[in-house]
């Protein structure tokens, strides 16, 4: 079976285990797309079949018409006869959606800089799990790591934050509840600097995206990290992978206030399909960074689009 | 970005209109428009099917197919029909016979059941109720905390046992609790989980039996997509849900979810969240989903919004100063700190049917930077300025409001130049004569 996901420590445990959770993901519809195209013909049906799987996929409408439309297209000029050869090329098609990026912006080398990791994302996606999980997958790899612990504003995040540094082995700096969460950015640069950190993760509020005051607030910190001195910073924006349509506007949103870096796929381990990633990929050339599955500090792998795609056919 | 419903609606029949005869097959295209825009708005795609399938025979009968207008017709038809299907009365709480009365709040993880929780407890404060918060989540990190620390902002009690106990065991202490304490309402938070996950779901059989709750509410995040319909259907055959939040319907999510749900249980919604706060939670109001599903914007909240910010002596004394002429700048200022009050521009504008998509298309930035810089262009000036605009024919004056409000000249022409040709309009539209305004809105 293709293997869905690259991973650095003890591959074969940790694979077996996401594979279990993204089996549940993976079979039913998209399972039900390979068999679609195990038919001696191509036929009006057949596209609409495809149609209504992708969008119960969350892919969305728009994104669905004009992966269609295009496959279609090229039935049509390459003389695609046999169903595997159309399938073959919604495959190529899928994959170029995720993997066809504009070249990210490039950071001038520089060995010294601490790396500054924004956590981004609407209320309830799984922000503060999913810190947990690249903070222990950093530290597993040898990096020094630190948590900086800015949603002062949720009751307890703080708290929560602490019980998953401590399972993940890494410092967690925080503020006080309520407190300005730019200071405690500020607070955790220093302390992260002092400490010779590789990288620091920083935690923040969830928001919703149409909330203006809160995503100036999000401005806001991102100028602290930036004036913050030997510092380069990625936001990553964490995404609910049961999200519809709505997730589009979440990362564009986002976007347009911090510049996304990636996007954390999290509660992959349900039955949803993170269809709405693909709309992601394509409309604003933000890659799929990390899948996360469970609620275990190790549920967490770095995204392969190849083997994604490929998997949807296993 | 895809047109509004009625822009696309329009144009099929605009199409239809050419060839004269509206048929039953150019309904079918109309009502295809409808289930594109209910998919849009992740109403689930077996839902919208059989929606349209059910609404077919009545957008006939309603003789669309005669009518002048169509696409208001079809509309029509549809927009009741979904604000049938989505629970045509509201739907209160129940209470037990004798207190006291159980709600226990289940979901997936990061739906907003413990927020939800503390919202709900406060709404029964509110009506006199003695409520007693349950903190019988004992898997997520700080959950408990979390429960308690909001408990305590409420001043709202909470029975909480860590997070070694079981959450039945929880549950049927805080039951004793709340029966030797005279507290009239227990509201359980439970754990978020997956609806697969056969353990955990039947540690939730568990509680129900100990507490017999009168209502158990699903709490439901009105962003989900496609999967909402197995989940909740998976969440009821377990637990019998009684009814439903939606939460997170502040954002700009459309919550065709809550159809999804709402259809595959038949259970009603009884609330929404809509913020952050512990009060923003409002009883659920079917018509005005049903226009949002759909997307023909939400006037009704915008009226809304606009009653409770003017009151009605401003507006008396607006409408008289528009009347004589005597718009000062002082008023204009006035007017944007009150519309400023109900919340940002873009959200407003989105709750004008068609208006929302009609912008996002055009990329036009409805910004609130642009209302601070207006404010502070007006606050630089004197009182006398704002009262008397032609002081600042004066250029020297004007180079002191630029340097005032960290602006330039320029910034403070354009608003100059805005306000009077504003003054303008006021004066043909209070003499009866409505003009035309180009460029409004594009």
């Amino acid at each position: 079976m293709a293997r869905f996901f690259r991973s650095r420590q003890d591959p074969q445990v940790r694979d077996e285990k996401l594979e279990e959770g993204l089996q549940r993901s993976r079979t039913g519809l998209f399972g039900q797309m390979s068999a679609l195209f195990d038919r001696e013909e191509i036929t009006d049906e057949t596209w609409e079949e495809l149609e209504e799987l992708l969008v119960a996929s969350d892919v969305g409408v728009e994104t669905t018409f004009g992966l269609v439309e295009h496959l279609q297209d090229r039935v049509e000029t390459e003389k695609l006869r046999r169903p595997s050869q159309v399938r073959q090329a919604l495959k190529d098609e899928l994959l170029l959606m995720l993997t066809s990026l504009p070249p990210r912006r490039q950071e001038p080398p520089n060995g010294d800089a601490l790396l500054v990791t924004l956590i981004v994302g609407v209320n309830g996606v799984g922000k503060t799990t999913s810190i947990a999980k690249i903070a222990n997958r950093l530290r597993e790899n040898g990096a020094n790591v630190v948590i900086g612990a800015a949603d002062t504003f949720r009751a307890a995040a703080i708290d929560q934050l602490e019980v998953w540094g401590e399972r993940a082995g890494v410092p967690v700096i925080a503020g006080a509840p309520n407190s300005d969460p730019a200071s405690v950015v500020h607070d955790a640069l220093t302390a992260a600097t002092s400490r010779h950190a590789d990288v620091l993760l920083v935690d923040t509020a969830g928001r919703l995206h149409t909330k203006y005051n809160l995503m100036e607030e999000l401005r806001k910190i991102q100028r602290v990290v930036t004036r913050g001195g030997n510092t380069r910073i990625e936001n990553l924006m964490v995404l609910d992978a049961t999200t519809g349509q709505n997730g589009l506007e979440q990362a564009r949103k986002f976007a347009g206030t911090v510049t996304l870096d990636g996007v954390v796929l999290a509660k992959m381990d349900g039955t949803s399909k993170g269809g709405i990633a693909f709309a992601i990929v394509k409309e604003l050339g933000v890659p799929i960074r990390y899948v996360a599955t469970g609620e275990k500090i190790d549920d967490l792998a770095e995204f392969d689009a190849r083997a994604f795609v490929d998997a949807l056919w296993s | 970005m895809f047109e509004s419903l009625t822009d696309r609606m329009q144009g099929t029949f605009k199409k239809l209109n050419s060839k004269g005869r509206i048929a039953e097959s150019d309904i079918d295209l109309a009502l295809r428009e409808v289930r594109i825009s209910l998919m849009e708005a992740d109403v689930n795609l077996k839902v919208a099917k059989q929606f349209i399938a059910d609404v077919k025979e009545k957008v006939e009968a309603a003789r669309a197919l005669e009518s002048l207008n169509p696409t208001q017709q079809v509309i029509q038809v549809v927009n009741e029909e979904l604000v049938e299907l989505l629970g045509s009365t509201q739907s209160k709480l129940e209470t037990a016979p004798s207190p006291p009365t159980v709600y226990m709040l289940v979901g997936l993880q990061g739906a907003g059941k413990t927020t939800h929780a503390s919202k709900l407890a406060l709404y029964l404060r509110k009506q006199g109720a003695r409520p007693l918060l349950v903190a019988a989540d004992v898997y997520r990190p700080a959950a408990v905390k979390q429960l308690e620390t909001l408990g305590a902002s409420l001043n709202i009690p909470v029975h909480s046992e860590g997070t070694q106990v079981a959450p039945e065991q929880i549950a049927a202490n805080a039951l004793r609790e709340a029966r030797s304490n005279g507290y009239t309402h227990v509201l359980l938070d439970t754990a978020g989980r997956l609806s697969i996950d056969e353990g955990m779901m039947q540690e939730l059989e568990r509680v129900k039996v100990q507490t017999n709750p009168t209502e158990t509410l699903l709490v439901a995040d009105a962003m989900t997509g496609q999967e909402a319909v197995r989940v909740a259907r998976q969440f009821h055959e377990r637990l019998g849900v009684t009814g439903l939040i939606m939460t997170k319907m502040d954002g700009d999510a459309r919550g065709g979810a809550a159809l999804s749900i709402r259809s595959v249980t038949g259970v009603p919604i009884k609330f929404i969240g809509t913020g952050e706060r512990p009060e923003a939670m409002e009883p659920f109001m079917p018509d005005r989903l049903a226009s949002r599903i759909l997307g023909l914007g939400d006037m009704l909240s915008l009226i809304e919004r606009a009653q409770s910010a003017f009151d009605e002596r401003q507006a008396e004394e607006l409408e008289r100063k528009m009347r004589t002429a005597t718009f000062t700048l002082e008023d204009f200022f006035n007017q944007l700190q009150t519309i400023k009050s109900m919340g940002p521009l873009q959200q407003l504008v989105d709750m004008i049917p068609g208006m929302g998509s009609a912008m996002r298309g055009q990329d036009v930035q409805v910004d609130d930077r642009e209302m601070k810089r207006i404010e502070a262009i007006i606050q630089s000036m004197t009182v006398a300025e704002r009262q008397r605009p032609d002081l600042l024919k004066n250029g020297k004056r004007r180079k002191r409001i630029a340097a005032g409000s960290g602006t330039s000249v320029a910034d403070v022409n354009a608003l100059l130049s805005q306000f009077s040709q504003m003054q303008k309009m006021m004066k043909q539209l209070t003499s009866g004569k409505m003009p035309k305004i180009p460029g409004l809105f594009g």
